[in-house]
């Protein structure tokens, strides 16, 4: 049985102070954005100590955003499952949506510390958009939001409600047009405007300090997770799932338990359509250290380093590069990674929805997937743990049409 | 081949600015960009940057990502380039200098790529994506295989930071004329000169600025507060005719060398004082 062990696993120390998780993470950025990210660095490390600030997060979450989201029991998914119990933890009962404004609350406020007096976002799924959009509206400050122009058509909904928010979202029509390309305009953006301008970065990803900031603000699900499953269960969940693109949900879910705990962890990457390069967004699974936007990690890229093509049904998934942290797990063996299809997510999305009565997102239902093959290989006595990332009201347009489903 | 110092150094005991031509590899293709660095080697602008195409260039605006772009779009391969540096090096006499991500470099292995760059001809890297005191060790494999590393400030940099910098220098200073992207701009900032006063005081080594710098006049401008000017995105425009549009409306090929070649004489002119 999953124990609490008695102090930090050497695991949890990262980063040091190069920015490094073992060989990963690092800082590879033009000298333009150095100073802004020390100073970052340095703005971060003074409020993670001030019981102001996070006091006023604190309520933010409290009551914004409506923390603690529930530990739920999903029963009639375990019953089909036919094994161990699966609860999720609730995150797409967030407001917003999903748990992406753990982070923007928190990097809004540190713009605010800063004296920076506008905001930068990238978004793949529009979910980061959202909540950027929602924690700027909030706070005062004017946003933009970068998203690939073949996003901006599938995630519809979210293009809606940032720019009924006051975010103006600028459509980037470089590349693939996806996430990847989302990123590297926002950054291009930051070259000019650092002065005056914080990037919020929605993934666990980018250069130092990007990763650990978010892993950082996003770790209140993988602390009220073990605080809930204490009071629930008496005792750890024997595994914990999360689906990873860039990675912060899964770094936020697993991180408290990495820092304190045995309990395994599986991270889920998008299977797209098959293990074909160019088919799917699971660096983890099929990629190679390498350097993408700013930091050193897994990645998808040839031999001389051009970043390959990448594929996902789901938006929030669909990225070449994942956290230099989740790297670092990988090769140290403490969290495993598998990966799950465009067509098993499609189907996890519809059979959450007509057992549970919840319609999570494409991303999530990657991590519901791998918990109802965990279930089925494990006793009843056994409790998994799925981060439901984010709702799908998002994606019900495109689950309709990839499914070929009838309005 | 002469060095990087040795050349910018005979461009200053003549009190003229080097300017410093950057030219995609391979867009649209090898065979063009040998011949274009001939071209601009007989017009002896000083030294000549070559850049290595790259999938995710964040430090660079719409036109040098467009011809990074439409040169991988031909599966351009980086032992390719270095195989076309090789052939049209013996007919060069200026210092080449890569432009090239620390992807690329890391990915194809930093020993491996620096051999290859000596054995091509390059005299010097600038890979815009390192920062000077990571601990990863490029700095000393370029000292150990007789490259030169050419650190890039920026109007971002801290004071502290460029005396550092400047002290552990060789070839060149990259200053980047102000903070944003690759990209022609109509006026220069403000504060460049003062910038580029304080850098020349602090560094040993020549100091040569780009970015957003496009016209003779700019370069009048600026020659007497810097060793050398880099223009990229200009000459790059004029490469893409090659590729817009359809082909019946493209100039052919010998039209836009002799635009580019005449375009760089008129830096190199505005460079003399």
């Amino acid at each position: 049985m999953p124990q609490i062990l008695p102090k930090s696993s050497p695991l949890a120390a990262g980063p040091d102070s190069q920015g490094r998780y073992g060989p990963f993470g690092g800082k590879y950025v033009p000298e333009t954005l150095n100073h802004a990210l020390e100073e970052l660095d340095a703005a971060y490390a003074a409020a993670a100590q001030d019981p102001d600030f996070q006091s006023r997060l604190n309520v933010l979450l409290r009551d914004l955003v409506g923390r603690p989201s529930p530990l739920y029991f999903a029963e009639r998914l375990t019953n089909l499952a036919g094994g161990a119990q699966i609860w999720l933890k609730r995150e797409d009962l967030n407001h917003t949506g999903a748990h992406k404004i753990n982070n923007t609350l928190g990097q809004a406020l540190l713009t605010l510390r800063m004296g920076k007096t506008r905001v930068i976002a990238e978004t793949g799924a529009g979910q980061h958009g959202v909540a950027s959009a929602t924690a700027c509206a909030r706070l005062g400050l004017p946003c933009v939001v970068y998203m690939g122009a073949e996003d901006v058509r599938r995630q519809q909904p979210n293009v809606r409600a940032m720019r009924f928010l006051g975010t103006e979202v600028r459509p980037v029509e470089t590349g693939s047009r996806t996430l990847r390309d989302a990123v590297n305009e926002a950054m291009r953006d930051w070259m000019a405007s650092v002065k005056d301008t914080h990037y919020i970065l929605g993934s666990a990803v980018g250069p130092h300090p990007f990763p650990k900031i978010v892993r950082d603000f996003q770790a209140i699900i993988g602390r009220e997770s073990i605080e809930q499953s204490k009071q629930r269960f008496g005792r750890l969940p024997d595994c914990v799932i999360a689906c990873v693109g860039g990675g912060s949900n899964a770094a936020g879910m697993f991180y408290p338990f990495v820092q304190t705990t045995d309990v395994p962890l599986i991270g889920v990457e998008a299977g797209g359509r098959g293990p074909v390069s160019g088919d799917h967004a699971a660096p983890l699974t099929f990629g190679q250290p390498g350097i993408l936007h700013g930091s050193l990690s897994y990645v998808l890229q040839d031999d001389d380093g051009q970043t390959c093509d990448v594929h996902s049904a789901s938006a929030g998934l669909d990225y070449p590069g994942v956290g230099p942290e989740h790297s670092y797990w990988k090769d140290s063996g403490r969290v495993a990674y598998t990966q799950c299809t465009d067509d098993d997510a499609l189907q996890a999305v519809l059979t959450l929805a007509r057992n549970e009565g919840i319609l999570c997102a494409l991303e999530s239902a990657h991590a519901v997937h791998e918990a109802m093959q965990q279930a089925k290989q494990r006793s009843k006595d056994d409790i998994i743990l799925v981060c439901l990332s984010g709702r799908g009201d998002k994606d019900a347009a495109e689950v309709q049409r990839l499914l070929g489903m009838n309005t | 081949m002469r060095s990087i110092s040795a050349a910018l150094s005979e461009f200053a005991s003549q009190q003229q600015t080097a300017i410093m031509p950057f030219v995609t590899a391979g867009d649209p293709d090898l065979a063009f960009t040998e011949e274009l660095l001939r071209r601009l080697d007989g017009l002896q602008p000083g030294l000549i940057e070559i850049g290595f195409p790259y999938s995710d260039p964040i430090a660079d605006g719409p036109v040098i990502q467009a011809s990074y772009t439409r040169a991988l779009a031909s599966q351009l391969r980086v032992d390719q380039i270095f195989e076309s540096i090789g052939r049209v090096r013996p007919d060069l006499t200026q210092p080449l200098v890569a432009m090239v991500s620390y992807a690329i470099v890391l990915r194809y292995g930093s020993e491996r790529f620096l051999e290859k760059a000596r054995s091509a001809g390059f005299s010097g890297l600038i890979v815009p994506d390192f920062l000077w005191e990571s601990e990863d060790p490029l700095r000393t494999l370029c000292l150990a295989s007789g490259l030169d590393l050419i650190p890039l400030i920026t109007p971002t940099t801290p004071p502290d930071r460029v005396s550092r910098i400047a002290q552990q220098a060789s070839g060149f200073i990259y200053y980047v004329s102000v903070a944003g992207v690759t990209g022609e701009r109509t006026g220069l900032p403000q504060d460049l000169q003062r910038n580029l006063a304080h850098l020349r005081r602090e560094s040993p080594v020549p100091v040569c600025v780009g970015f957003g710098i496009s016209q003779p006049g700019q370069v009048r401008e600026l020659r007497s507060h810097c060793d050398g000017v880099i223009v990229g995105s200009a000459i790059v425009k004029r490469i893409a005719a090659l590729s817009d549009g359809d082909a019946s409306t493209r100039p052919n090929r010998k039209l836009v060398l002799d635009e580019i070649a005449n375009f760089v004489a008129d830096l190199i002119r505005a460079g003399n004082s």
